[in-house]
């Protein structure tokens, strides 16, 4: 059938600066630059590019230019060149759109109407280049208040913590959607910066066992690679009830990314598809979810906090509150713009609410029905800077997961190609030649640096507000002031508007 | 910490589950394990979860009365053999082991075993042996006596699953629905009859042929050890398999 789809974007080459080195065509991975002997000349299959920038990035003469195909569709507000793309490439396969990444719509980002507070005259600043500043955190259930025996010492009876040093981890990604040298580099900047990773659903890779007192294993509705020696090889297990960027389904690993490595972790045979249903058949309430929580606790003998992880969605507030009770000791929840190696675009780009939004209300909830210190709560879901990170700490989060941005910093470029495979910075993919693009020093080099940076920042930040520690900056909403907001907005965020 | 009643025998121990809550119960049957205790029997189990949970090693178990959820979940390596009935999520992700029920079993039983042997004198409830499969060497296999209910062998992807029928009605139908819904790997092998309806749209039927037995034949004869039955009795009914049409049921799902 002859596709309708028009080339998303053009290639230029400045024929004058191309040396014909062929770089281009050996970087790209989806077929786009090819080498015609006949006339000579490296020529270009515009329809192919998928704007991942590659090549232009390692073109040594700098001869390529990338820009989006001006194709002018007439004007139409409701009709975008998305909505009819899409429409053609329905018509041309009968199937469900499948893309990749996190939500890509103009959707309110409440980072950005969220204003941060600084002191002037009446209380002093802070110089972290001169005076200590505190970024050390705690994950887990806190006691209720201090007691103390017959002598007057305080009882140490506390539940299982995780000491992080900075309050961002890793994202759970796993294993056979991203590649192990992308888990090796995460990994291996959570250990270099006192902070953990996460293995997402698809097991432990037995080379990273070295990283075990830095990493969060899962546990699934495909309970891939979930055995004894793989929830005891975490200091936190998390049971994944959801994430953000598809609340309420579950997942597919293609047979084609099952490789030999892959089919180890997930304890599956090579080449098969790896289905991850929808629910957790064993959890349909509160009450299983429960049953599963103290499961994995006998399992880990009540050495390690158990995690439940759920995307944000309307009931949120409520549905965290079941969680707390139902004795998990963290609570982690992915908002609406959070990435994924594959989903339906649909589910993506409409399901879910955002994080900001998500995180007040739980956030409050738990505060007015006074168990706010039964479990931590983690947030996640397009987290872009240190600016982000603060603000959901004053919102009330404890801690922050970050994974586009943590890809972006090995070289993801958003081109929104992880379902394909063929990702050509080698992060989201199992092809062994692509893989190697990633270089575990290198890339936990620069995920450290982002961690570093970004801890400098929040530094800066509470210094700023005149406060030398996280914990005077957490749930502390007073730091905050909104602009552009509705009365009802501001309601549910907690915060006053600007000016007030 | 209350108070558990244990006597012990030089790597037996007998314990009496009384009153006894789960979370003691498990902690002192782990220590009675590290201490070397290679046989336990457990008196007047009523409801404690998580029994042998995460256990390892050649431990023989024998539950007198009925444990609670979850028995044996995530457990690698010993034998339960339960006096009674069991709960729901029996064999959670089994990784290796084997449990023995004189009874029958509840709902999602065996749900994503990987390893182990898990035999059910009776019936059990729905989506038993929900996503099995398996792994190089390890081959689940679940042996149901009587029949299941609805979503049996649901997203099934390795091991064996046999349902033998006994104790049907002539002409009474299994009791399950949807069967192998969403299976794309391992095999049930099936006594007793099925209407086409009850299948699910992924699977196919077959005759057993002679490699078939060859799996089927001992899993009959453990049973029939286990259980007193007279396994020429039970091979001789008529078995048919059922199997995945497909091996990747999801795969053209997707447009892009």
């Amino acid at each position: 059938m002859k596709t309708f789809l028009p080339s998303k974007f053009i290639v230029d080459r400045i024929e004058d600066r191309c040396i014909k080195c062929k770089v281009c065509i050996t970087q790209c991975s989806f077929d786009t630059h090819y080498y015609d002997a006949d006339d000579d000349q490296i020529k270009v299959r515009n329809q192919n590019c998928v704007g991942c920038h590659r090549c232009v990035t390692f073109c040594p003469t700098g001869a390529l230019v990338v820009r989006n195909n001006p194709l002018e569709y007439r004007q139409n507000a409701n009709w975008t060149p998305e909505m009819i793309e899409d429409i053609f490439k329905q018509a041309e396969t009968g199937g469900v759109l499948l893309t990749g990444m996190g939500m890509d719509k103009a959707k309110p980002i409440y980072w950005d109407k969220l204003l941060i507070n600084a002191s002037q005259v009446t209380n002093p600043s802070i110089d972290p280049l001169r005076e200590p500043m505190e970024l050390t955190t705690y994950l887990g259930r806190k006691p209720e208040k201090a007691t103390f025996d017959k002598c007057g010492n305080i009882e140490v009876n506390v539940a299982p913590q995780v000491k992080i040093d900075v309050p961002l981890m890793f994202s759970a990604m796993s294993y056979g959607a991203i590649s192990l040298n992308v888990h090796r580099s995460l990994a291996q900047a959570a250990k270099n910066m006192g902070t953990m990773w996460n293995t997402g659903e698809g097991g432990l890779h037995s080379s990273l066992m070295e990283f075990k007192d830095n990493t969060i294993v899962q546990v699934a509705s495909g309970r891939y690679g979930v055995q004894n020696d793989y929830l005891n090889s975490g200091r936190i297990v998390e049971i994944k009830i959801g994430q953000g960027a598809k609340p309420g389904i579950g997942g597919h690993l293609p047979g084609e990314k099952v490789s030999a490595d892959v089919s180890l972790t997930r304890m599956i045979p090579m080449g098969t598809d790896a289905i991850s249903p929808a629910p957790q058949h064993d959890i349909y309430s509160i009450e299983d979810l429960s049953q599963l929580i103290y499961g994995l606790k006998e399992a880990t003998r009540y050495r390690v906090p158990i995690s439940v992880k759920i995307a944000a969605v309307h009931n949120v507030a409520a549905i965290a509150s079941g969680i707390v009770r139902a004795g998990a000791d963290i609570v982690t929840i992915d908002g609406m713009r959070g990435a994924t190696g594959a989903a339906p675009k649909v589910i993506r780009d409409n399901v879910g609410i955002p994080i900001e939004l998500a995180l007040a209300a739980v956030d409050s909830r738990l505060r007015e029905e006074g168990i706010r210190n039964q479990a931590s709560l983690v947030i996640s879901g397009g987290i872009r800077n240190s600016g982000d990170v603060f603000k959901a700490i004053a919102l009330g989060a404890d801690a922050v997961n970050i994974g586009t941005a943590a890809l972006v910093a090995l070289g993801c470029h958003l081109c929104q190609q992880c379902h394909t495979g063929k990702c050509s910075w080698g992060i989201c993919t199992s092809d062994l030649a692509l893989t190697k693009r990633i270089n575990p020093e290198i890339g936990a080099k620069r995920l450290s640096n982002l961690l570093r940076g970004w801890s400098l920042e929040i530094k800066d930040m509470l210094g700023g507000l005149g406060v030398n520690a996280i914990e005077s900056l957490r749930g502390n909403r007073l730091h905050l002031r909104g602009v552009g907001l509705s009365a009802e907005e501001l309601k549910i965020l907690g915060v006053r508007a600007a000016g007030e | 910490m209350t108070s558990i009643e244990v006597k012990q025998n030089q790597d037996n121990a007998c314990v009496n589950l009384h009153g006894v809550y789960y979370r003691d119960l498990n902690t002192r049957l782990c220590e009675l394990v590290n201490e070397g205790t290679r046989s336990l029997e457990l008196n007047n189990a009523c409801g404690q979860r998580y029994i042998g949970t995460s256990l390892k090693g050649d431990v023989k178990i024998t539950i007198n009365g009925t444990p609670g959820n979850d028995l044996g979940a995530f457990m690698d390596g010993p034998s339960i053999t339960v006096n009674g009935n069991v709960q729901d999520c029996c064999g959670n992700t089994l990784n290796n082991g084997r449990i023995v029920v004189h009874g029958h079993g509840g709902d999602i039983f065996g749900m994503s075993a990987r390893g182990g042997k898990l035999f059910v004198r009776d019936y059990v409830g729905y989506r038993a042996g929900i996503h099995m499969k398996a792994y190089q060497d390890k081959k689940p296999s679940l042996v149901i006596g009587s029949t299941a209910q609805d979503f049996l062998g649901e997203y099934m992807a390795g091991g064996v699953l046999v349902v033998l029928g006994l104790g049907l009605e002539e002409n009474e139908t299994h009791k399950a629905n949807f069967i192998g819904t969403g299976m794309h790997g391992g095999v049930i092998y099936m006594s007793g009859k099925v209407e086409d309806h009850q299948l699910g749209k992924e699977v196919a039927k077959a005759e057993l042929d002679e490699s078939d037995w060859q799996v089927l034949r001992p899993l009959i004869d453990e049973f029939a050890l286990h259980f007193g039955y007279n396994a020429e009795e039970i091979a001789a009914r008529p078995f048919y398999k059922l199997y995945p049409k497909y091996l990747r049921p999801y795969g053209r799902l997707y447009a892009y």
